[in-house]
């Protein structure tokens, strides 16, 4: 990976801006919010490059809470101070909130048709192929070098593919992450 | 109504501390907690809350939103969404700006580079994992395979591939 610093946003972006943005990421975040988050983030809107953005997503990786809303509070309070933090997590809330409430008040009529359930299933193969791709795609477009392909495939494998437990997995992962990263650095 | 909704921000406060990994991580204790513990619910609304949430798009802790909602109706949705959401929030607002006043600092240089790949792996990791658990016959797998493929090579909406993805499996009742 090249350690160029990250550079910071280009020009700062507007509240209204920030709102709308998070706004259309929470009203389109089918089944988890981070490929929809990356797809107006990155090649909607270019707020960020991709490494910015998997930047922001380790961090909120690694702190409690949901990681794609603590990435969208960095890029809030980068942008437009506390009050971007605000319209970011308004934005991404307001019209899941609504319709999570209206789907409860329906479910028991809905959830029984057939072709619903079809569907929704349907729409939930094609969210994890989403978070897959996108995935990937971050993986091409960053194009890691050997030492962190090691870090990303440990966590990959121990998570998707043995079933490890999330927290016990990053406490031990960072960690060793940070170090070899930092020897890395100092040859 | 009142001791509900504080014992709701209580509960969920407690939580949001240490929601390292987001609301899935978490899901067994909110059970415990909901289901057990204080009996709001039974094990068939709490299965179907979670259903309905990530039937809905958005964050997933509009799950924990939705409980708030089922227990104590709007107040109980406001309480819920704002206790699990500011104390993890706060720690993120802090931790954010300390990241910027030391960006040139050697080691959030290390951090920042270190986090990158645990960011890709945990996502790679998570979409694997939602595979398993939705994909039941030969149609999902291929849904699910078709739609990275589509977001892979193109800047395009996925919300097509969402669609499609729907469609094919209503048609799939039908046909096979």
């Amino acid at each position: 990976m090249q350690h160029e610093p990250s550079a910071p946003p280009r020009r700062n972006i507007g509240k209204a801006e920030l709102f709308f943005g998070f706004l259309k990421i929470g009203l389109l975040g089918f089944g988890g919010i981070a490929p929809w988050a990356r797809h107006i983030i990155v090649e909607e809107k270019r707020w960020l490059t991709d490494r910015e953005f998997a930047e922001l997503l380790g961090v909120g990786q690694v702190l409690p809470g949901p990681n794609v809303m603590n990435a969208s509070i960095l890029i809030g309070d980068r942008n437009q101070g506390l009050i971007g933090v605000v319209l970011c997590l308004l934005g991404q809330l307001v019209m899941p909130l609504i319709i999570v409430v209206a789907l409860a008040v329906f479910y028991d009529r809905v959830a029984s048709v057939p072709e619903v359930n079809a569907a929704l299933i349907g729409a939930a193969a094609a969210s994890a192929g989403l978070v897959l791709g996108t995935a990937l795609k971050m993986v091409r477009n960053i194009r890691p070098t050997l030492l962190p392909l090691g870090i990303g495939a440990a966590g990959f494998a121990a998570i998707g593919l043995l079933r490890w437990p999330l927290v016990p997995v990053v406490l031990v992962l960072v960690p060793l992450a940070i170090v070899a990263t930092w020897l890395a650095r100092r040859r | 109504m009142t001791g509900v909704l504080l014992e709701l921000a209580r509960t969920f406060a407690l939580l949001s501390l240490v929601s390292i990994g987001g609301i899935n991580a978490l899901l067994p204790e909110i059970h415990r907690q909901i289901v057990d513990v204080h009996g709001w619910m039974t094990d068939q609304a709490f299965a179907n809350a979670f259903a309905i949430a990530n039937a809905s798009p958005g964050p997933n802790i509009i799950f924990v939103s939705l409980i708030g909602w089922q227990v104590a109706g709007l107040p109980g949705l406001l309480v819920s969404t704002l206790a699990i959401l500011i104390p993890s929030s706060t720690l993120a607002y802090f931790a954010g700006r300390a990241l910027t006043r030391w960006s040139h600092h050697p080691a959030v240089a290390v951090l920042r580079d270190a986090l990158i790949p645990v960011a890709l792996g945990l996502m790679l990791a998570s979409g694997v994992s939602m595979m398993r658990t939705v994909d039941r016959d030969v149609v999902t797998v291929l849904i699910s395979l078709a739609t990275a493929a589509f977001v892979y090579t193109t800047r395009r909406n996925p919300l097509w591939a969402l669609s499609a993805g729907a469609l094919v499996n209503v048609a799939a009742l039908h046909v096979l």
